[in-house]
């Protein structure tokens, strides 16, 4: 073999080795396809989605935080506080006699303008203050959890019914008799063929996803994040109002996490204080899997969704086989180290790389 | 402005001293205001309870502080202790229900050995990924996090592990000293014959714990402050670069402080067996290892390295566990310790901020 | 003729220490000044003052004639004096063109509504600057990790000269480089003076101060003991310079 070939073949098989995480999900997906039964499902399949919302949105929002080289320890409880204070902002509102509809919308415009607060003020201790994030973050963490807690003493308020139906519903219909309806679930016989497609949750996540890996690949927004993450000299030399943009990455985590509480408070009427806190190991494993670096600098949304597909899938395979879900804690332990070190063994391309 | 603030301060010694120890008078401060707020907050019983039920966030504290003046961090001592509680709890309760002339010391015996073996190899594998392969340490501890909880929770099988033997809370909650107030005085047990149900006329004195981690302590102490153990960790954290060309063997050092963090945390979860009479494995919402980290910063270390004592963590840790009491005494709700640690936090860092070059 | 840059009597201290003393000098547009002395000599404080990092006690500084005050390296930028540090300050994740329109990203509104980065705009103008200085690099869109020393170097210049940069200050800029890097550097330094800009070069290395300068100041304890013309010396002269206890000014 001359060298030529020999170095296109080690070419290809580093590229390989770079979408390990693409590899490692279809051979997931057949997996389990094989060994659990029932698995190969359009209502599975949906399942996988709509279970994966909170780590697709915490993930998100951990991945602005890891671009620019810090941490979020405080999103899962943002998501417990934003589902108690929108549960209780919608009944406060219902009881002044407003209707249901704009009482929600109003309870849950509220609740996200407050979820900005707590990115707010980690951002400011770490942007102006040189907190370290992993600290700023954590202090938000026990101030939230512990207003949630306070707040929920006297028992967890129930979403109205409008909600509930909203966050467990779908986006689209379709029965023999009625046909196709958006968002309303045509009246049908008992027992009666249905067809539910897209969870409405799932659909409003990926909206929001959709916009955040437009504003990171786009705009300059997205290239402040790299470059702060990057090289923080060269953003502060270039002009770059680092302290600015590193309060706004956290109140965007913040604004995320918030969205996500929400969102659970609708799938579950309640709202929960730890609602969201199980979640973390998750989200940041969802990003490392997608190939960023707790350095900072690296990164893309559909990568990190790419990685929260895996664990969701995981979870969900697992749940269909039946079998407990401890099991999913030490994979994805695993897989988040696995994650790491295979990124070590196929590294970025360098100069030595793309040299003729 | 802070600049200035910060030269004032560091011109005037009192002040400085001040700054540099100001965990230490927050706590001075705390314990004299909740004398006043609280009942009963100023007694001996309070203050032994206090100690008594800081003992597990003391060794997590301590843990912490070797890795966090190494600049690393070990996410998952809390988890750690989880698996190190439930396995011991399961390999005892096989062993006493065998019977078979196994007593329940034995078996305690065996359980404990075994488990500190066990609990020796999350901190291997964390120390040899983050020394030899570079794993950052949030990553790798982060990984055993998971990788230990859900390996708890299958022994366990999500359910605590009950039915040990009763001498272990008899140990773990137990006195050196009994006295009757005009009575008599008795060590170690309450005097022969004597019931559980009468054990509050008792004036007890010394729990065991307070040995327990008074001993772990000092050894601890010492081999941070007097060992060259201690001053490698050190210099790993001031500069590793460094540490590297004076010819540490920065990797098999950093190997062991991830080892001895674990084994510590195994430890507390040995107390935790004594301490409850059962195996827990750990919820989600414990963040023992966070609230450790916080004691650890608040008692004057820095994540960036390099910095911080046993001593200073301690007195962390108590600075946490005696707002906690005294707020719950002085009957505030519980919950509002998450937000006073919270904002500790932030003075802590701030401060540290501010006179970086006293602390 | 006129000084691009020109220093008169411009002095600091440290405390007890004058780290510069009294230095006047200057810079013509086309010529490049190579500062040469031993570490602590002075030469980098005196860099940095004219770059606004430090600002001096004492004298004066003229920018195309004109007295001026150099609060800080934003104010230096502005008067068209840009500083290339060795480490560059480029962001090694992120493409050639995004580095080069890096804090300054062109953008263009999409629906009327949001602002996105106008890619082809900003690809097209780096491909026109470096082709304008005769600099070849694989593809703009590869990231800065991809390059070579030699080339970040140039993409880092690049950047200066397309944010009209009329005065270069060069630390040490072939320091870290191999021997083809080097040549590569020094020929793109020496092109720039065609397009008119005053160049400092800081550097130890006395191969590339005799194969770029036009002149060659020489520092030592903080004043200026030598300001020679390249042809009228050698390098055994600037050495004797340098260490010993001569001054040619």
């Amino acid at each position: 073999m001359n060298t030529i070939t020999k170095r296109k073949l080690t070419n290809v098989i580093m590229d390989l080795g770079r979408s390990w995480a693409l590899i490692f999900l279809i051979v997931e997906l057949v997996f389990f396809s094989l060994a659990a039964k029932g698995f190969l499902s359009l209502r599975v399949f949906q399942m996988v989605f709509f279970f994966g919302v909170t780590v697709f949105l915490l993930g998100v929002a951990e991945l602005f935080v890891i671009i620019t080289g810090g941490i979020d320890l405080s999103v899962g409880y943002i998501v417990g506080f934003a589902s108690i204070i929108s549960s209780r902002f919608v009944a406060l509102f219902l009881q002044t006699g407003m209707s249901t509809l704009p009482a929600l919308l109003l309870g849950i415009f509220l609740t996200l303008a407050i979820g900005l607060l707590p990115g707010l003020v980690s951002g400011l201790l770490i942007a102006k203050l040189r907190v370290p994030p992993f600290i700023a973050t954590f202090s938000m963490l026990g101030i939230t959890h512990g207003v949630s807690e306070l707040l929920i003493l006297n028992g967890a308020v129930n979403m109205p019914k409008l909600s509930t139906l909203f966050g467990n519903g779908y986006f689209l219909y379709w029965a023999p008799g009625p046909g196709l309806s958006l968002f309303v679930r045509p009246e049908i016989p008992r027992g009666g063929f249905i067809l539910e497609l897209i969870p409405n949750i799932v659909v409003v996540a990926f909206v929001v996803i959709g916009i955040l890996s437009f504003m990171l690949k786009r705009t300059v927004f997205g290239q402040y994040t790299y470059a702060i993450g990057g090289n923080v000299d060269a953003a502060i030399r270039s002009g770059i109002n680092v302290s600015r943009h590193t309060v706004k990455i956290y109140m965007l985590s913040s604004f995320l996490a918030s969205l996500t509480g929400i969102i659970y408070v609708m799938m579950y009427v309640k709202g929960k204080g730890d609602a969201g806190a199980s979640n973390l190991l998750d989200s940041i494993a969802a990003v490392v899997i997608g190939g960023a670096s707790l350095y900072g600098g690296k990164g893309t949304v559909w990568r990190t969704i790419l990685g929260a597909l895996i664990i969701a899938i995981l979870e969900t395979g697992l749940r269909v086989m039946g079998i407990p879900t401890f099991d999913k804690y030490i994979i994805v332990g695993i897989i988040l180290i696995s994650a790491v070190l295979i990124d070590k063994i196929f590294p970025d391309k360098t100069y030595m790389d793309t040299k003729e | 402005m802070t600049h200035t603030l910060s030269e004032t301060i560091q011109g005037n010694r009192k002040l400085a001293f001040i700054a540099r120890n100001w965990a230490a008078f927050f706590l001075l401060g705390f314990l004299i205001l909740f004398s006043f707020t609280g009942k009963g907050f100023l007694s001996v019983t309070n203050f032994q309870n206090v100690g008594h039920l800081a003992v597990i966030a003391i060794l997590m504290a301590s843990a912490e502080t070797f890795v966090i003046i190494t600049s690393g961090i070990d996410l998952s001592i809390g988890f750690v202790m989880g698996f190190s509680s439930v396995t011991a709890g399961k390999i005892i309760q096989i062993l006493y229900a065998a019977g078979g002339g196994i007593s329940p010391g034995i078996s305690i015996a065996i359980g404990i050995v075994i488990v500190l073996i066990l609990s020796l190899i999350p901190g291997l594998v964390s120390g040899v990924l983050i020394a030899r392969y570079k794993v950052p340490p949030f990553i790798a501890t982060m990984g055993m996090w998971g990788i230990t909880n859900g390996i708890a929770l299958k022994i366990c099988k999500g359910f605590p592990v009950a039915t040990l033997p009763e001498v272990l809370t008899r140990i773990g909650n137990g006195y050196i000293i009994y006295i009757k107030p005009g009575g008599g005085i008795s060590f170690f047990s309450l005097p022969h014959g004597v019931g559980n149900e009468s054990i509050r006329e008792y004036i007890r004195l010394i729990p065991y714990s307070f040995i327990f981690v008074g001993l772990i302590l000092l050894v601890l102490w010492h081999l941070l402050r007097n060992t060259t153990f201690g001053q490698h960790t050190y210099a790993i954290g001031g500069n590793e670069e460094a540490a590297v060309r004076a010819g540490i063997n920065v990797k098999l050092h950093l190997v062991k402080i991830y080892i001895l963090s674990s084994f510590i945390a195994g430890l507390a979860g040995i107390f935790n067996v004594f301490q409850t009479g059962i195996g827990n494995f750990t919820p989600f919402g414990a963040m023992y290892e966070l609230f450790a980290v916080s004691a650890v910063v608040i008692g004057g270390a820095s994540l960036m390295g390099g910095k911080g004592s046993i001593f200073g963590s301690v007195i962390g840790v108590f600075l946490i566990a005696f707002l906690e009491n005294g707020l719950l005494i002085s009957g505030v709700v519980p919950f509002y310790r998450f937000i006073a640690v919270g904002l500790l936090l932030i003075i802590a860092v701030v401060i540290d901020q501010l006179f970086p070059d006293l602390l | 003729m006129e000084y691009l840059v020109e220093t008169k009597n411009i002095t600091k201290r440290f405390g007890g220490l004058t780290a510069v003393n009294k230095v006047s000098f200057g810079v013509q547009a086309g010529e490049i000044v190579a500062v040469l002395g031993d570490n602590g000599a002075g030469k980098s404080t005196l860099i940095k003052m004219i770059s606004g990092v430090h600002q001096p006690d004492g004298g004066q500084i003229f920018v195309q004639g004109k007295e001026v005050e150099i609060h800080s390296p934003m104010d230096a930028l502005s008067m068209g004096i840009e500083t290339i540090y060795q480490d560059l300050a480029l962001a090694e994740n992120m493409n050639v063109y995004s580095n080069i329109f890096l804090g300054r990203e062109k953008t263009k509104k999409v629906l009327g509504l949001f602002n996105v980065m106008d890619s082809q705009y900003m690809f097209d103008e780096s491909q026109g600057v470096l082709d304008k200085l005769n600099i070849q690099i694989p593809s703009l869109r590869n990231n800065v990790r991809t390059l070579s020393g030699g080339q970040r170097q140039a993409v880092a210049i690049s950047r200066s000269i397309y944010w009209n940069a009329k005065f270069l200050i060069m630390d040490e800029p072939t320091a870290a480089l191999g021997v083809a890097q080097q040549k590569l550097v020094l020929d793109l330094v020496k092109s720039l003076k065609d397009h008119g800009l005053g160049i400092i070069i800081i550097s130890h290395q006395m191969h590339d101060v005799f194969a770029v300068a036009d002149r060659i100041i020489v520092m030592r304890r903080g004043e200026k003991v030598g300001d020679l013309k390249k042809e009228g010396t050698n390098p055994d002269e600037v050495v004797n310079l340098i260490v010993g206890s001569e001054s040619v000014v």
